[in-house]
C-alpha cells in the first residue's frame, strides 16, 4: 500500500502550453540534476586539460599581466588610488564569470540536446549549470585576486562583505538572463551562435574593466553604458577597493537592466523551452 | 482505485515548414527578403502525428504499444513522458514518471563507469541516496565491475550497453515508459532486464508503458496492447488479441511509398522521396511469384554536397524475422561522395530465394567507414510471394505446407549406381 500513497504525491496533468510560471517548484525538486550537470562538466573539463585545475587560475592572471603591461605602463590609465593590477584584475575576474556564463549558457541547449529530445527535466536547469561551471572558475579567480590583494597590501573595507556579493549577484543574474535567452534563440536559429563571440567583445570594451568608469567626461555616454549590468557589478565591487563610494546613477540604471534582461531571459525561455524536443 | 495513466482526446501536431528541422536566422531574413520582393507565401503542411487518444491505464498494468512506422507510438511516449507538449487533449498520471527512450542518455566518455552511473540515474531521474543504496546491485548486474573506474571512452559498445541496461533496470519509477530500447544488445542481456523489470511489475504493482516491433517481446511481457495507426488508436485489449488485430491487418501489401504525402522522412544532407517494387518488365506491383526476381527502386535526393554514404536493404518476413541485410558494394556510386541532386538506385532480390509469404523491406542510406545511419525507414515497402505452379519452382507440385524461411531451388543430382 506504500506505493499508492507514494503515489498521490506525484500527479502529473500534461496539457497544451498555456500561461506562463517560473516552475521554481519543479526546479526544487530536480536540484539533484543541478548538482550532476554541474559536476559532470567541471569534471570533465579538467579531465581534458593537462594542467586542470591550474588553467582556472593561470588564466586571469595571464590577463592581468598583458593588461597591466599595455594599458597602465604603455597606455598610462588612471585607476585612481588602487594599482592597476588589482584593479584591472577585478573587473576580469568579474568579467570572465560573466562571459563564460554566458556563452556557455548559450550554447548549453544545443550542446545537450541529445538529452532533451529523449528525457523530460525543468529545461532551465541547463543553463542554469553552464552558470554553476562558470561560478566555480569565478572561485578559483576570486582566490587568485585575494592573493594579489595580500601582495599589493591592498586595504579593503568592510563595505566588501555586501558590496562584492551584490556585484556577483548582479553579474549572475544578468548572465542568467542573456544566457537562457540565448539559449532558447539558439536553439531556434541555429546560426545566431557566431553572434554571441562578437556581442562579449563589444560587452568587453563597454565595461569598465580596462579602465574606470569615472574617467568619462560625457555623462550621456556614462549613463548609456551604465545600461550594461557588468559596469554597475564593477562599481560595486571596486568600491571597496578605492574607498569611494559607488555612483548612485551607475548602480540603479544597472539594477534596472540586469532586472530587464533577467525577466526577458526566462520568460523567453520558458515561453519557448517546450518546444525545444521538437527542434533540436 | 484511479487509473495510474489517463489519456483524453490527446492529439499532437507537427508543422512540416521547411526540408530543415530548424531553421537558421539567414534563412528567415533571405526568406523575409524573397516575400517583400515575391510577395508569396510559403505554404506550411502540417500533420497529425496523433489524433484523440483516449486511455485509461490502471496501476500495475503492462501495456505493450504496437503501430507500424509513422503510427504515432513514440509520439505518445514523448508526450507522456513530457518531453514533447501535446497539440490537444490533456492526461493525467499518477506517480513518478521514468522514461527510457534511449539507453545511455547522458553517458560521458571521459567520466568513469561508476560516475557515469550517477550521472545516468539522476537523469533518469533517481535520487542520490537511491543510487547509492542501489549501486552495488547496478554494477554487480552489469558484470563491467572490473572496470567500474575506468573511463568509459575504454569501454566497448556491448560493455556500455550492459551498464546503461542495469541502470535503467533499477529505476523504479510508479510509471515506466520504454522504447524500443532493449532491441538492442545481446540476448541474453535483454532477457535478464525483462525479466527484472516483470519481476518489479508484478511484485510493486508498477506501470509500465511498453513500445516495441517485436511481437515476441510484448506478448510475453505485456497483459494489454493499445494498437496504433496513423495517428489513431485502432483498439485497446488483451494483448494476444491485439496483436492478432495487427499481424492480419499488417498483411497488407504496399508495392510503393512516396513521401511527399505528408508523412516525412529526410535530414539536412538527404531526403527520401519514392521507393517502388517492380517486376522485370517495370510494373509497379506487390506480388511475385517465388521464382521472380524483385526490383526495389528508390529515389533520393541529396542536400548537402559531399555526402558520402550508400545504399542498403533489410529484409523481414510476416513474423518480424530479418531474412537478410544487403548494402550497395557492386553500383557505380556505391559509397562514394554525391553531388547534391536526384538520385535512383535500384536492387534486385533474386527470384528461388523466398517461400509464400508476405514480406517487408526497410532502407537505408548510410556511410560505412565510420558507421553512421543517415537514413533508415523501416517498412517502407511490403510484398506477397506466391507459387505459380505453372513454372519450374522449388515445391514442383507438393501443395502441402513446406517450412522453412527461404525456399531456394536446388540443383538436384541423381543417378542410379550400377552394380
Amino acid at each position: 500500500m506504500a506505493i499508492f500513497r507514494a503515489m498521490s504525491k506525484f500527479i502529473h496533468h500534461i496539457k497544451p502550453p498555456s500561461g506562463f510560471s517560473l516552475g521554481l517548484k519543479e526546479l526544487w525538486q530536480y536540484r539533484e540534476l543541478f548538482y550532476f550537470f554541474t559536476w559532470r562538466d567541471i569534471k570533465v573539463k579538467y579531465k581534458q586539460t593537462y594542467l586542470g585545475i591550474i588553467w582556472a587560475l593561470l588564466q586571469p592572471l595571464g590577463m592581468m599581466v598583458i593588461f597591466t603591461f599595455l594599458f597602465s605602463r604603455t597606455l598610462k590609465i588612471d585607476s585612481g588610488n588602487v594599482v592597476y593590477p588589482v584593479f584591472v584584475l577585478s573587473g576580469l575576474i568579474l568579467w570572465n564569470l560573466f562571459s563564460s556564463s554566458v556563452s556557455h549558457a548559450g550554447e548549453s541547449m544545443i550542446q545537450n540536446s541529445n538529452i532533451i529530445k529523449k528525457i523530460y527535466f525543468p529545461r532551465l536547469i541547463i543553463p542554469g549549470s553552464a552558470i554553476l561551471v562558470a561560478f566555480f572558475d569565478f572561485i578559483m579567480g576570486l582566490l587568485i585576486f585575494i592573493v594579489l590583494c595580500i601582495i599589493y597590501n591592498q586595504p579593503v573595507s568592510w563595505q566588501a562583505i555586501l558590496y562584492f556579493p551584490a556585484g556577483i549577484i548582479i553579474v549572475l543574474l544578468a548572465a542568467f538572463g542573456i544566457g537562457t535567452f540565448l539559449a532558447a534563440l539558439n536553439v531556434k536559429f541555429r546560426d545566431f551562435r557566431y553572434t554571441i563571440p562578437f556581442m562579449l567583445q563589444v560587452l568587453f570594451f563597454a565595461s569598465q574593466i580596462i579602465y574606470p568608469l569615472f574617467s568619462i567626461q560625457q555623462q550621456w555616454l556614462k549613463y548609456l553604458l551604465a545600461i550594461n549590468p557588468m559596469n554597475a557589478a564593477i562599481e560595486f565591487f571596486r568600491s571597496p577597493l578605492s574607498g569611494a563610494s559607488p555612483d548612485i546613477a551607475v548602480i540603479i540604471i544597472g539594477l534596472l537592466s540586469t532586472f530587464i534582461f533577467f525577466a526577458i531571459g526566462i520568460f523567453y525561455f520558458r515561453k519557448t523551452e517546450s518546444y525545444f524536443a521538437d527542434l533540436s | 482505485m484511479k487509473p495510474a495513466i489517463e489519456i483524453r482526446k490527446l492529439g499532437k501536431e507537427y508543422t512540416l515548414s521547411s526540408a530543415q528541422p530548424y531553421i537558421s536566422l539567414r534563412d528567415v531574413i533571405s526568406g523575409s527578403m524573397k516575400n517583400i520582393f515575391q510577395l508569396s507565401k510559403k505554404k506550411k503542411e502540417k500533420f497529425w502525428a496523433l489524433e484523440d487518444i483516449n486511455a485509461d491505464i490502471m496501476p500495475g498494468e503492462r501495456v505493450g504499444i504496437i503501430g507500424r512506422n509513422g503510427a504515432g507510438k513514440s509520439t505518445l511516449l514523448k508526450i507522456i513522458s513530457r518531453i514533447t507538449p501535446p497539440t490537444t487533449g490533456e492526461a493525467i498520471i499518477r506517480g513518478r514518471v521514468g522514461s527510457l527512450l534511449e539507453v545511455g542518455t547522458g553517458f560521458h566518455p571521459e567520466l568513469t563507469g561508476r560516475e557515469n552511473i550517477y550521472l545516468n540515474g539522476s537523469i533518469l531521474g533517481l535520487k542520490r541516496a537511491e543510487i547509492t543504496k542501489q549501486l552495488a546491485e547496478i554494477i554487480d548486474f552489469s558484470g563491467v565491475e572490473k572496470f567500474i573506474d575506468t573511463p568509459l571512452k575504454h569501454y566497448s559498445s556491448g560493455m556500455q550497453l550492459r551498464l546503461a541496461f542495469s541502470v535503467a533496470a533499477h529505476l523504479e519509477p510508479e510509471v515506466l515508459l520504454i522504447d524500443e530500447v532493449l532491441a538492442v544488445g545481446d540476448m541474453e542481456f535483454q532477457k535478464k532486464c525483462l525479466g527484472k523489470m516483470e519481476e518489479v511489475s508484478k511484485n510493486d504493482g508498477r506501470t509500465i508503458l511498453f513500445v516495441s516491433h517485436n511481437m515476441d517481446t510484448i506478448r510475453k511481457f505485456c497483459s494489454t496492447a493499445i494498437l496504433l495507426n496513423k495517428g489513431k488508436m485502432i483498439n485497446k485489449g488483451e494483448t494476444g488479441q491485439i496483436i492478432n488485430e495487427y499481424v492480419s491487418g499488417h498483411l497488407q501489401t504496399n508495392a510503393e511509398t512516396n513521401w511527399s504525402e505528408g508523412i516525412f522522412s529526410y535530414n539536412k544532407e538527404l531526403k527520401l522521396n519514392r521507393a517502388f517494387l517492380h517486376n522485370n518488365a517495370c510494373e509497379v506491383l506487390a506480388r511475385f511469384d517465388t521464382t521472380e526476381s524483385i526490383g526495389l527502386t528508390f529515389e533520393y535526393e541529396v542536400l548537402s554536397a559531399n555526402t558520402q554514404f550508400t545504399h542498403g536493404i533489410n529484409l523481414y518476413n510476416q513474423e518480424n524475422q530479418h531474412i537478410f541485410s544487403s548494402h550497395d558494394v557492386t553500383s557505380a556510386l556505391n559509397n562514394s561522395k554525391k553531388e547534391t541532386g536526384n538520385y535512383k538506385t535500384s536492387a534486385w532480390i533474386p527470384g528461388n530465394l523466398l517461400p509464400e509469404g508476405i514480406f517487408s523491406i526497410s532502407i537505408a542510406l548510410f556511410s560505412q567507414n565510420p558507421v553512421d545511419i543517415l537514413i533508415h525507414e523501416h517498412e517502407v515497402l511490403s510484398f506477397e510471394i506466391y507459387t505459380d505452379f505453372s513454372k519450374m519452382n522449388a515445391r514442383g507440385n507438393y501443395t502441402k505446407d513446406f517450412p522453412g524461411i527461404v525456399r531456394p531451388l536446388i540443383k538436384w543430382e541423381a543417378e542410379k549406381l550400377k552394380k
